[in-house]
């Protein structure tokens, strides 16, 4: 029998989401487990940190990655498991784009600080204290990991092999990704390991001549079924996102939110999706293009919903250190 | 430091009105700010967003765009694109930090020229009050940080072995 698999699957700045969709993968962990040894899972077993500066070199053959990078302690255990791993894999939304945790580059630390131990109404911080990154303790000084100004994608840190999109990644997925792993039927380094069109093209929503109106949110209609949502006023980030979720959220009358990423030819997701939009406005004048951009409430946070920290102006490699 | 601040301007103009604008403000003599560098484009509606933002992402100051007036296109509506555009790309680069006074979008017809000078030189003016575009420096704030406060104990320690931090040299 060839030697197993050895996987590791580490967690930074992450929900946990995406952890648990890998047990979604029902009875095919079993196979998983079968084909692979399980050598870190820091959220479903106990492992320590020395435990990983114990491992040789190259001793990893893959290690799937969730979540982004926003604290030293990420960065320092991203660049560890990338020197220890033959494959690294940004697994999820977090780790590829940044994420749901990646709008916070819409402010910086500074600011988020302030409003976490200051401006909430239910916080009491009368004398002001902060999150420090040394601490005299009883029992001498303890060091925490600092956390920077703004929050970077995994292949902003170190290199990155392959792209598991998704927000989670669903079950077929990640089985699609790990069933190349093991067969060794790999794709060339860099790809994401999904679809290639957009999610628009694979759609079966009837498509008619597209014009919004009125900006519309989820909670304020009851969408038709079979029509195109974007056609309904509401935001549909299918136009540019990558197909491969199997339509999940339009299949349940909900617009795409854009998790899957920016499709093959899209370099930067939120400016094509804007520019998408702002082409089927029906609007003919300044004043009323005006007017309905300003009923749209959140642009920059719905087109970058998922990608913020790999828009044009964010994404560069973290340098230093 | 700011006295010497020269913004780069990318300007992107469309080909039949705004180029022959600026055109004319040279063929003109006119003097306006050499800070803005101009890309001709068929139509200002073909200019997509994820331009603009790779205009700052490569270290522009500042982005104009700048087309026929509407019902002046060449194109007939291509302009008319451009306007849809626009309020939503102001949104958009003022939420992910980008100074309103960075981005301007106007209309400047071929026998504009003393008007376009007028523009970039408004535009410059802003544009020097809001300063250099920094975004890269603002995120490497972490690095920089880190340097000042390694060399400043390096120079503490160096003290140190002199005998104190006020021994001369």
């Amino acid at each position: 029998m060839a030697p197993k698999l050895q996987l590791a699957i580490y967690w930074a700045a992450a929900c946990g989401g995406c952890d648990v969709a890998i047990l979604d993968t029902d009875e095919k962990i079993l196979d998983i487990a079968e084909a692979a040894d399980i050598v870190l899972w820091p959220i479903a077993m106990d492992f320590k940190y020395e435990d990983i500066y114990k491992m040789e070199p190259g001793s990893i053959d893959v290690c799937l990655f969730n979540g982004a990078i926003r604290t030293s302690e990420q960065e320092e255990i991203a660049k560890a498991l990338r020197a220890r791993s033959k494959f690294m894999i940004a697994f999820g939304a977090c780790a590829a784009w940044g994420g749901i945790p990646g709008l916070a580059n819409l402010t910086n630390r500074e600011e988020i600080f302030n409003t976490v131990y200051q401006e909430t109404a239910t916080t009491i911080n009368e004398e002001d204290i902060r999150p420090d990154t040394n601490y005299p303790g009883p029992e001498g000084e303890l060091h925490l990991p600092r956390i920077y100004d703004r929050v970077w994608s995994l292949d902003q840190v170190v290199n990155v092999d392959y792209y598991v999109p998704g927000c989670p990644p669903t079950p077929e997925t990640i089985w699609t990704a790990i069933l190349a792993i093991v067969t060794g039927n790999l794709p060339p380094k860099g790809t994401t390991i999904a679809g290639i069109k957009s999610l628009c093209d694979t759609c079966e929503r009837e498509k008619t001549e597209k014009k919004i109106t009125q900006f519309k949110r989820p909670f304020e209609i009851i969408a038709d079924p079979k029509k195109c949502l974007l056609e309904q006023g509401l935001i549909c980030c299918g136009p540019v996102t990558r197909d491969g979720c199997g339509h999940r959220c339009t299949n349940n009358n909900m617009p795409c939110r854009g998790c899957y990423g920016p499709s093959e030819k899209v370099s930067d997701q939120g400016a094509k999706l804007l520019n998408a939009i702002a082409s089927i406005m029906d609007v003919k004048d300044e004043k009323s293009a005006q007017e309905l951009a300003a009923t749209w409430e959140d642009p920059a946070g719905t087109v970058y919903r998922f990608s913020l920290a790999k828009s044009l102006i964010y994404d560069y490699k973290k340098g230093g250190e | 430091m700011n006295d010497k601040f020269e913004p780069k301007i990318l300007g992107i103009l469309c080909n039949w009105c705004s180029y022959a604008g600026a055109d004319l403000a040279g063929t003109s003599r006119l003097r306006y700010p050499a800070n803005i560098r101009i890309v001709k484009v068929m139509c200002s509606g073909r200019v997509e967003p994820t331009l603009i933002l790779k205009a700052f992402q490569e270290g522009a100051d500042g982005v104009l765009i700048s087309g026929c007036h509407p019902g002046d296109c060449h194109y007939v509506d291509g302009n008319i694109k451009t306007l849809r555009r626009t309020p939503l790309v102001a949104r958009l680069l003022t939420q992910i930090g980008i100074e309103p006074e960075r981005f301007k979008q106007v209309w400047v017809s071929a026998s504009e020229g003393e008007r376009f000078g007028k523009i970039v030189e408004q535009m410059v003016e802003d544009i020097k009050k809001v300063g250099p575009y920094q975004k890269k420096m603002g995120d490497q704030l972490d690095v920089v940080m880190d340097e000042v406060a390694a060399s400043a104990k390096e120079a503490a320690a160096a003290a140190e072995e002199k005998g104190g931090l006020n021994c001369g040299s």
